[in-house]
């Protein structure tokens, strides 16, 4: 099982209330996945140049002194918060400089997302922990998508958990199993992709990591996904501006897609909308097998 | 009538309530309101009660039904009227994937969509539906008649026994063993009453019949190669 959802704002006047408003959708989906959660939301944009940086440590961790020491060593400019067992960064430091002095200096940081926009937030436990552990319900953005964990695949660990980074403001959260991953992620460690736990999502992020290195645009990495992984999924993936959702060919996992004049909003079962305002006359509906559904709003030139 | 609120009863609350033996019934017509999309709403009914439910509900509504009309005012999640005895289940929006899976009698309306897998191993029952369907439906069909005004998605009516099916809009692609057949006037007939009964106005001339080539009924030794 799993549970999958997510929630574009079309209407910005709503970004204030974007957690507040997904809170109740990713909790309504604490019986298709108790074991973890997790949630990438999209807002809070770093000025030209600049980027974002999620980072995890298990158990207490001194972020005042890594911040330190970062800055020392990379002669940046860096602004920082934390929150919980995360940090979130900001310099204009490059992503590579920015890693390789991580394994340097805190081997035992995770990094979970890099890009402008997004910051992904996860671990072990109920839907409900997670949410409260991070200040779901107080936090504002664009776009939102989450994820409930029921573990068939591989361990129930933090990195095991959704959403997966896939690139600069991509991530990649799954409900379903894929056969092939094994092969897969030697075939992609060829590519150099690096892969960090046993399970088969990240080697799905891992997959579109790599398709969209070689040039595809999202559609087009997407396409070949539909060719190239063996098994069952509905994945939502998270953009910079917006987020697309694609189930695979024979469609046996769950989707249920609906939008107003203020949002667009996806989940994996209809009960985790029920909560969101106007959705009595919201246009409901199921997404068709191997099809792209895509919503990303216009960025200004 | 009784009604029950789910925005403050639970699943159980109603389905314990519809399963009072038929002398300590509390109504014979039940409105279900706030239904939230929960699942397994109106189960395991077993007298010929009227239930409304009064919004969208969630996986396998009125499963395993005899008897009872219950009609839903909105959309339903997997398997609505999965396993249906007898009976009548109508849904005013949509249904997800399996609608009326492997039911033995009854009627199934959906006035809207039904995704993939409708009808799927159905085993008696009658499902008509105002809109399209889904890829792989009808799969396995034993018995029973399914109706679409709308259009098939792919593999209709995969590894078909008994059931016959109408389409009156396009079929994506036929499922292994599955055929378009005559229609006779016995067909025209069973169509028009089918029709009639789920309350659509559609002329039964402008539907294409299917069934099975039953050419999977029995093992071939010819080819025995693909085992």
């Amino acid at each position: 099982m799993c549970g999958i959802v997510g929630l574009y704002l079309k209407n910005p006047a709503l970004e204030s209330q974007l957690g507040t408003l997904f809170e109740p959708m990713l909790l309504a989906m604490t019986d298709r996945g108790p074991d973890s959660a997790g949630f990438a939301i999209y807002g809070d944009e770093v000025r030209d140049g600049w980027i974002k940086l999620t980072l995890q440590s298990a158990g207490d961790f001194d972020w005042k002194a890594l911040m330190g020491a970062l800055e020392g060593r990379l002669g940046c400019s860096l602004e920082w918060f934390q929150n919980a067992s995360a940090a979130v960064l900001k310099t204009n430091a490059g992503e590579a400089e920015v890693r390789a002095a991580l394994v340097e200096l805190a081997p035992g940081v995770r990094v979970m997302s890099v890009g402008q926009s997004i910051e992904i937030l996860k671990g072990m436990g109920l839907p409900a922990e997670i949410s409260e552990r991070f200040s779901l319900a107080k936090m504002k953005g664009s776009h939102i998508i989450g994820h409930t964990r029921m573990a068939t695949e591989s361990a129930v660990t933090m990195e095991g958990s959704h959403p997966f980074s896939t690139g600069q403001d991509l991530c990649l959260v799954h409900n379903g199993s894929l056969s092939n991953h094994f092969r897969l992620r030697q075939e992609l460690r060829r590519h150099g992709i690096e892969f960090e736990t046993d399970n088969d999502t990240e080697v799905a992020a891992g997959y579109l990591t790599w398709r969209l290195r070689e040039g595809d645009s999202l559609k087009q990495a997407l396409d070949h996904s539909l060719q190239d992984l063996d098994g069952f999924f509905t994945f939502a993936i998270g953009t910079r501006d917006g987020f697309a959702v694609i189930r695979d060919p024979i469609a046996c996992k769950p989707a249920i897609l609906a939008e107003t004049d203020d949002y667009v909003a996806m989940a994996s079962e209809y009960q985790a909308l029920a909560s969101l305002p106007g959705i009595e006359q919201a246009r409901v509906w199921e997404p068709e097998p191997a099809t792209l559904y895509i919503w990303e709003r216009p960025r200004a030139a | 009538m009784k009604t029950i609120d789910l925005s403050v009863a639970t699943t159980r609350d109603l389905n314990q309530a519809l399963h009072a033996p038929a002398e300590a019934l509390a109504a014979r017509e039940w409105l279900v309101t706030h239904p939230g999309g929960k699942h397994n709403l109106a189960v395991g009914v077993n007298e010929a009660l009227s239930i409304t439910i009064d919004g969208h509900a969630g996986y396998y509504c009125a499963g395993m039904n005899q008897k009872a009309d219950i009609t839903v005012l909105g959309n339903v999640g997997v398997g609505v009227a999965e396993n249906m005895m007898s009976g009548s289940v109508r849904v005013r929006g949509s249904a997800s994937q399996a609608a009326g899976a492997t039911a033995h009698g009854g009627l199934l309306v959906i006035e809207g969509d039904a995704g993939a897998r409708c009808g799927i191993s159905m085993k008696g029952v009658d499902i008509v539906v105002g809109g399209n369907i889904g890829h792989m439906s009808c799969f396995m069909g034993q018995a029973g008649r399914l109706v679409v005004c709308g259009d098939a998605g792919d593999a209709l009516g995969d590894s078909l026994y008994e059931t016959r099916i109408y389409v009156r809009g396009t079929v994506k692609s036929l499922g292994s063993d599955c055929i378009e057949k005559e229609m006779r006037p016995e067909h025209l007939a069973e169509l028009a009453e089918l029709l009639d009964q789920a309350g659509f106005d559609a002329d039964p001339a402008s539907f294409r019949r299917y069934g099975s080539a039953r050419q999977l009924y029995n093992f071939k030794v010819d080819n025995a190669s693909a085992y």
